[in-house]
């Protein structure tokens, strides 16, 4: 056999690209088909956090008036972004688990554009966060929550929670590309979301928090989307200061994703590129 | 001949460890060649370079006449790959599994459909072409494999310990299928730790141990390294040994040995099977009772011992232990 008689000539265009990265994102969502178990689990935390706020925590927690009904509508916006943030971990154990299973290696020997496969599986993951977000507008709704802004900021505010969950599933990526097995990248992709997510806006509002503490809560980024999402969505947005974050919260927001996207889209795919077996030598 | 693989001088370390020390072979189109070696002696690492998944630090390693670590992306449209694990998708289907990596592969969608129902029957995968891949058994996952390996029609095909963990039965399926491969000529560069498989399949062997060549060849001359046949007695009587090497002297073409605890009698021939005859009248005219005898041929396990000083399947694992057990139904 020559080589003309192989069935591909190596044609690097951009319709390869889209291609491949759509033949990987039919791939899992044909999983979540096949495993709907892991989408229930997805939709039950933040529909948990939801109840648990808005009925256990909430009257606990000062807004400086409005009461319950108020603190629902602070809380909805915030568990967006909460659940955004937590898009990395819908990502970390699935990438380590291909590339400890060997699909990767497959991947990775066939003559397909190298971005295809973290791009295909992010998309796939997006798909899940905005059923995700679906879900939780309506259990939002259920609890009181409004949009009560524009129709135009409230599609802004979607917009961004989406951009900011794919950015989320590529640090996810890069992420679940360097740890050794599935275990440690469950625990990996979560353990520093906790804090970012409870060291912010998105429960309580900044004001009550220790000094010390507040202008790392005001310029975390879970801050400045839940902070976004509650003024393009016209919900409470108590004790509001003047500095830069809460007056440009929405352009922050955006900026924020982006920069993500910018650093660990060419991060992730530089390491998926190098990766070997388990992370591990041969 | 044309080369199918040519590595020269090629280096790899991980961190401290030298994994491969220079290692220099080739490869002729339409052949199969072993690759053999202990764990850890380089032979996962060469297979990943030349399947463009890892970059060497120094050397050459071309296939087709196509540099690895320059053109990786033409080399890849001419390769198959199976590793040591089954690297299919276990939610999806057989069928979906090889749809997916024809597509991939850049097929049509009609063409990647009926390039996966060829495959499924070829390896007698019909019926189970529309199950999810967690019901498969071993051997199925690593028939899939194998298929999802051939979906491009490569013309070079690596197979990274292909029969690791299978049944005999599954085993000899997978031989039959890979010499009908190498029967319409494609390459085959195999790599195993059943010395018997090279034995089997490969017109080739090289064989690696710590990351350096130490040997090349036909099983045949590979063999011949070590010696050619022997007899070998066992009595019945084990405190008979020396009187039973003394009586079979004429008929030695070497220096014959005794294996105490097994009782046994190594006698290196060159009389062939005649020697067996001789040996038996040998003995009998001594009154020795010989519970069994053979004439035995090297095998590729004799060759391994003698050129690393252990055996093939004592072998320690020097870099790391693998996530799964590469030893599999063999012990």
């Amino acid at each position: 056999m020559t080589t003309s008689e192989t069935a591909t000539k190596y044609r690097p265009t951009l319709g390869w690209l889209i291609s491949d990265t759509t033949a990987v994102a039919k791939r899992h969502i044909l999983k979540i088909t096949r495993v709907p178990e892991s989408l229930f689990f997805a939709l039950i935390q933040p529909v948990m956090f939801v109840l648990l706020f808005a009925f256990v925590f909430g009257g606990a927690i000062n807004l400086g008036g409005g009461g319950a009904s108020a603190y629902r509508e602070y809380l909805i916006p915030g568990i967006f972004a909460q659940t955004v943030m937590f898009a990395v971990a819908s990502i970390t154990v699935g990438i380590t688990e291909d590339a400890n299973r060997g699909i990767m290696d497959r991947f990775r020997s066939l003559p397909m554009r190298p971005g295809a496969v973290l791009g295909g599986h992010t998309l796939a993951s997006l798909f899940q966060n905005i059923l995700v977000l679906i879900i939780l507008s309506i259990t939002g709704l259920l609890v009181g929550w409004r949009i009560r802004g524009s129709v135009a900021d409230a599609l802004l505010g979607y917009l961004l929670l989406a951009t900011f969950a794919y950015a989320m599933t590529w640090i996810g990526a890069w992420i679940g590309l360097h740890m050794p097995s599935p275990e440690v990248a469950g625990t990996a992709g979560l353990a520093w979301i906790f804090p970012l997510t409870f060291a912010s806006n998105v429960f309580t509002p900044i004001a009550t928090m220790p000094s010390w503490l507040q202008p790392i809560a005001l310029w975390n980024p879970v801050s400045c989307l839940a902070l976004a999402c509650r003024k393009l969505f016209g919900n409470p947005v108590p004790f509001l200061g003047d500095s830069f974050p809460e007056q440009h919260a929405v352009p922050l927001a955006y900026g924020y994703a982006l920069l993500f996207l910018a650093i660990f889209a060419p991060l992730a795919v530089r390491a998926f590129k190098t990766r070997n077996v388990g992370g591990l030598k041969a | 001949m044309t080369l199918a693989i040519e590595v020269s001088g090629l280096q790899k370390s991980f961190g401290e460890v030298q994994a491969l020390r220079g290692i220099d072979f080739t490869v002729e189109q339409g052949t199969i060649v072993g690759l053999l070696g202990p764990n850890g002696s380089g032979k996962t690492t060469t297979v990943r370079i030349l399947a463009t998944l890892l970059k060497a630090d120094a050397g050459i390693a071309k296939v087709a006449g196509i540099d690895v670590s320059s053109s990786p992306d033409q080399v890849r449209t001419m390769i198959g790959l199976t590793g040591q694990y089954a690297a299919v998708d276990e939610y999806l289907t057989g069928r979906e599994n090889l749809q997916l990596f024809g597509q991939l592969f850049h097929l049509s969608k009609k063409q990647a459909a009926q390039r996966a129902d060829e495959l499924l029957t070829r390896f007698d995968l019909a019926d189970a072409a529309d199950r999810g891949i967690k019901g498969y058994s071993g051997g199925m996952r690593r028939r899939l494999d194998l298929a999802a390996s051939l979906i491009g029609r490569p013309s070079v095909l690596f197979l990274d310990e292909p029969t690791t963990g299978l049944d005999p039965r599954s085993r000899l399926g997978m031989w039959e299928v890979i010499e009908s491969l190498v029967a319409q000529g494609t390459t085959v560069l195999l790599t195993t730790q059943y010395l018997e498989e090279a034995d089997q399949l490969a017109s080739r062997s090289v064989v690696l141990d710590h990351g350096s060549v130490i040997a090349q060849g036909t099983s045949d001359e590979l063999k011949s390294q070590v010696g050619g046949d022997r007899v070998e007695v066992v009595l019945e009587i084990p405190n008979q040994l020396a009187q039973a090497k003394a009586a079979l002297s004429s008929i030695a073409s070497g220096e014959i040995n005794i294996n105490e605890d097994q009782h046994k009698v190594i006698i290196p021939t060159s009389g062939g099977s005649r020697s067996v005859v001789e040996a038996v009248r040998l003995l009998d005219e001594v009154q020795i009772s010989i519970a069994d005898i053979a004439l035995r041929r090297p095998t590729l396990d004799d060759v391994f011992l003698s050129l690393t000083g252990r055996s093939a399947e004592d072998e320690k694992s020097e870099v790391k232990p693998k996530q799964r057990s590469r030893r599999g139904a063999r012990a």
